[in-house]
This record gives C-alpha cells, sequence and structure tokens, in this order.
C-alpha cells in the first residue's frame, strides 16, 4: 500500500494569514483512488489546508505560503502553473452548496463551457452523465430548465458535486459537504462519496468524527495549524500514536 | 404612514393636474395627430400641433444616453468591484457618486464649450446634435449606474464567485457569466434609474442639442426632446399653446410610466428565471 505513488502531496507546507501562522509545515500524502479524511477542531487549519489543494487562498488577501504542494510530482506553487488548469484537475465542493443562480442544465454546463466545449449536444451529453453520476438524472431530466435555487438543499450539493465531474477532475475537495444537510441526505452523500471513490480521488473536511470513521481510508488529524498523526482511518481511531489524537477521537474535546 | 401618504397624494395631485391641463387639447387635435404629425407651430394663425420630431428626439437622446452610460457605468463597476484594492475602491466609488453632485447646467455648459466644438470640427454638423446631448446625458448618468451596480455586484454571495473560480474559470469569465447575471436585478434597477435621468433631464439638453424641429436622421443632427420643448416655451405659451405643452407633459409621463413598468416586469421574469424570488 505505501508503494502507490500518491497522487497529491504538501511537503513541509507554511501558511500565513498576516501575521497568523494558520499551517505550520504540513507534509501529507494523499494517495489516489481513495478518501481521505482531514479532521480536527474549528480553527485547526484544515479548510485552510484543502484550499491550498487547488490555491483558492490565493483569492485571499494577505495570504502567505512556502513548501510545496505535488500534484502527479509537479509543484502546483510553481511559478507560472496554470491556475485554470489546475483547478479543472482538483475540483472542489463547498460547505453550502452554492449552485449558480442559473437552471440546472447551465449549472452543470458551466464548467465545460468555461473550457472552451461550445457545441450544444456535446454539451448535453456531458449534463446528462454528470447528472446520472450522482444520480441526479432520473429526478431531473425533464427539468433542465428549472433554477437550481429551487432545489432541495441535498439536491443542490449534489448539482454541485455534477457540475464538478463536469469539467473531468481527478481530484474532488470537499469542505465539509454535509454541513448544512439532514442525517438522511447526509448518508446519500456519503453513499455517493463511496461509489465516486472508485474513479476519484476525494480529499474530505469534517468535524464529524464518525463521518470520518465510516468513509474514509485514511485521515489526518489537525490542531493548531499542525498535522498531529496521518495514517490509515483504522489505526487513527483504534490505535492513535499521538496522546492529542487519542483524546480527540474519544471525544474528550473538540 | 402620514410622510408616506403626503408623498402618494403629491403624486396624484401632479398626475391629475397634467391630464386635466393637457387631455382636452389633445382630444381636439386627435391624440394620432398630436402623437405623429410633425408639424409644430403653436403660435401661428391656424396652430398646428404635432410633436413626433420630439418624441423621437427624446427617444434617440436617451437611447444614445444609455449607450453612453450604461456600457461606461457598468465596466467602471466591474472594474471596482472586481479589479481594485478594498482601499481603491473607497476613495474612487465616492468621487464618481459625486458627479452627481454637479449641477446639470455646468454639464450643459462644459458640453456647449467644449464637447460641440470638437465635434463641429472633428465629425461634421452644427456640433449642437443628437450625439452631444447622448454625451452630456451618459455622463451624468455615470454615477447612478456606477453606484448601484457596484452595491448590487457587492451584494452577491462571495460562493457564487468561488464556485466559479473552483471550476478553473478566469476572473473575467466569472464576472460576466455568473457575477452580472446573479446581481442582474440590481442592475436592471441602476439602468432604469439612469434612463429616468436621461428622460427627465433638460436643462443640459436644451444647451446642447440645438433645439431643431426636425426629426433628427442622424446622431450629428440638431433634435429637441420633449423635456426641453416644455421649458423653452412655456415663457411665453398662453391658451391652446400652454396646454398643447402640457400634453407634451402628459405624453412624457405615459412614456417613461411605460418605460418603468417594462423594465420592472422584466426584472421580475429575470428573477423568477434565476428562482432567486
Amino acid at each position: 500500500m505505501m508503494t502507490v505513488p500518491s497522487k497529491l502531496q504538501s511537503v513541509n507546507l507554511n501558511l500565513w494569514y498576516g501575521a497568523f501562522w494558520a499551517l505550520k509545515g504540513v507534509s501529507m500524502a494523499i494517495r489516489p483512488q481513495a478518501i481521505t479524511a482531514i479532521i480536527g477542531p474549528s480553527g485547526c487549519g484544515k479548510s485552510t489546508l484543502l484550499r491550498c489543494f487547488n490555491r483558492m487562498n490565493d483569492l485571499t488577501r494577505s495570504v502567505r505560503t512556502d513548501g510545496q504542494v505535488l500534484l502527479d510530482g509537479q509543484d502546483i506553487y510553481a511559478s507560472g502553473y496554470e491556475l485554470t488548469r489546475l483547478r479543472k484537475r482538483v475540483g472542489m465542493v463547498f460547505q453550502r452548496p452554492n449552485p449558480f443562480p442559473l437552471n440546472v442544465f447551465d449549472n452543470v454546463a458551466y464548467g465545460p463551457r468555461v473550457h472552451g466545449v461550445r457545441d450544444r449536444r456535446t454539451l448535453e451529453r456531458i449534463v446528462e452523465s454528470s447528472l446520472k453520476a450522482t444520480a441526479l438524472w432520473e429526478a431531473l431530466q425533464n427539468r433542465l430548465d428549472r433554477p437550481a435555487l429551487a432545489l432541495s438543499a441535498e439536491q443542490q450539493q449534489r448539482l454541485c458535486i455534477s457540475r464538478l465531474l463536469a469539467v473531468e477532475p481527478e481530484v474532488l475537495l470537499m469542505d465539509e459537504p454535509c454541513s448544512a444537510l439532514d442525517p438522511v441526505a447526509t448518508q446519500h452523500i456519503e453513499e455517493l462519496m463511496r461509489e465516486l471513490m472508485q474513479r476519484y480521488t476525494i480529499v474530505i473536511v469534517t468535524h464529524n468524527m464518525q463521518q470520518a470513521a465510516r468513509i474514509s481510508d485514511e485521515t489526518g488529524f489537525m490542531l493548531l495549524g499542525e498535522l498531529v498523526e496521518f495514517g490509515t482511518t483504522k489505526t487513527i481511531f483504534t490505535n492513535p500514536r499521538d496522546k492529542r489524537t487519542e483524546e480527540y477521537v474519544t471525544g474528550r474535546y473538540g | 404612514m402620514l410622510v408616506a401618504f403626503s408623498a402618494v397624494s403629491a403624486l396624484a395631485l401632479i398626475t391629475a393636474f397634467i391630464f386635466r391641463a393637457g387631455l382636452p387639447i389633445m382630444m381636439k387635435v386627435g391624440l394620432g395627430d398630436f402623437i405623429f404629425s410633425n408639424e409644430w407651430r403653436p403660435t401661428d394663425a391656424s396652430p398646428s400641433f404635432g410633436i413626433f420630431p420630439m418624441i423621437m428626439g427624446s427617444l434617440a437622446v436617451t437611447a444614445g444616453a444609455m449607450v453612453i452610460g450604461v456600457s461606461l457605468g457598468l465596466a467602471c463597476a466591474i472594474v471596482l468591484t472586481q479589479f481594485c484594492h478594498p482601499r481603491a475602491v473607497s476613495v474612487l466609488k465616492p468621487a464618481i457618486e459625486l458627479l452627481a453632485g454637479i449641477p446639470s447646467v455646468v454639464f450643459g455648459f462644459i458640453g456647449v464649450v467644449i464637447l460641440v466644438p470638437l465635434i463641429r470640427q472633428y465629425l461634421g454638423g452644427w456640433g449642437l446634435s443628437v450625439l452631444a446631448a447622448s454625451l452630456v446625458l451618459g455622463i451624468m448618468m455615470l454615477p447612478t449606474v456606477t453606484s448601484i451596480t457596484v452595491d448590487a455586484l457587492q451584494a452577491v454571495p462571495r460562493s457564487y464567485g468561488d464556485g466559479s473560480i473552483a471550476l478553473g474559470a478566469t476572473k473575467w469569465q466569472t464576472t460576466h457569466m455568473v457575477l452580472l447575471k446573479a446581481a442582474g436585478s440590481g442592475i436592471m434597477a441602476a439602468v432604469i434609474l439612469g434612463m429616468g435621468r436621461a428622460i427627465g433631464e433638460t436643462m443640459a439638453v436644451i444647451m446642447v442639442i440645438g433645439n431643431w424641429l426636425d426629426v433628427p436622421h442622424s446622431i450629428l443632427d440638431p433634435a429637441r426632446t420633449l423635456t426641453s420643448n416644455i421649458a423653452l416655451e412655456m415663457g411665453y405659451s398662453a391658451g391652446e399653446h400652454r396646454q398643447a405643452l402640457f400634453a407634451t407633459g402628459v405624453v412624457l409621463f405615459v412614456i417613461i410610466m411605460a418605460v418603468n413598468t417594462a423594465a420592472l416586469a422584466f426584472s421580475r421574469h429575470h428573477l423568477r428565471k434565476a428562482g432567486m424570488r
């Protein structure tokens, strides 16, 4: 298992918001075709770390990073690295479902259009397969012209995942994708993630430890900007090396 | 409540007054003739009252002003919200809004002294023209259009932009494919208010448009607008002539109402399509 080359890897990654040191030398290797969970109390830097993987932190003013993030061995923070290509390969699902104020079709077709697909037939094919991949096609195939904001929260989040799959990414970053959903919807999204895992590399940030234990293959525990421990989910939850990890996963704080 | 009511009753009174003063002459001349006839000779022995040239003048000037004011205003707003440092915005936005505080006669004066000779010299014609009026009105619309559009763009939830950027869209694609659509109703409001300013503006227009009583055939032709017609002739009018000027006001009133209603209906429709209401 250790011999599989990692899809995504951070090497001694540091990040500052102004004077605040938010990530402290994080090194983490993420396996392809698996789900990696990042857990930790709020404010520990787990979302910040996730947003380093597609360089969304670049949008925040006064952010400074050093260290490396390697995607298939290439440093995405190297100068001249093309951000639009990076974000096409490494997509992101947000905490609150954020479909665009457009109809269902245009939401899913947005990514392909942005990357230059103009042909209507091709777009229709992409929309259909992307909606099928998230099990929305059945429900929405006759309602593609409906506004996306009129869908239920779960459908909106599924739609956001479809929208992402439409650009054929390799890595899916999920920033607490279920925190705005009810338990039943959460279960459905988790099932969907297990399915998607077979084709994509998934990194999920969650404050919900049960969720991490249920769905992930590997887990990293973060505290105050540091990656305290990283290993198989089973090890982290049953036999952690670090005392702080043990205290967190047994619910002593967090 | 009382204040709101007094504002509404002022509106009702004004409406009733101009209709009462203007309708009789419209009926006498005939609505079709009044609106579609080219002849405006209010002081002849057998006067004729046709305001078609003024209607066309107003429409031409407003359309021209919209092209200039809306495109410049949108461009300003996009640059301010998407590509400027917040500190620069906090200086630039009030500066643009300050434009609204300049009296319209000053705009007209600058138009006459600078714009009109330039047009005469480089584009031909009198200089006093639909183009000059459109440029002046376009600039006068800028603060309204810019500042409301900036507010509308700033009110778009950040998550829309993030979602687009995270899909690999460029900043420009994000702006025109998502943000402008999400801010659509606010931008519509900006355009309506800007248009209201353009149709209703009188002083600056009188000074640069030439006040010629003919349907303009090119943007370099002089023309006369509904508002300038009223302002220019009210001073010496009497009897039917005066009534006809009120009737001009009625037409102006109806046009503005129609435009506002249409724009409002359009933006509602747009909102419903996006599922935002």
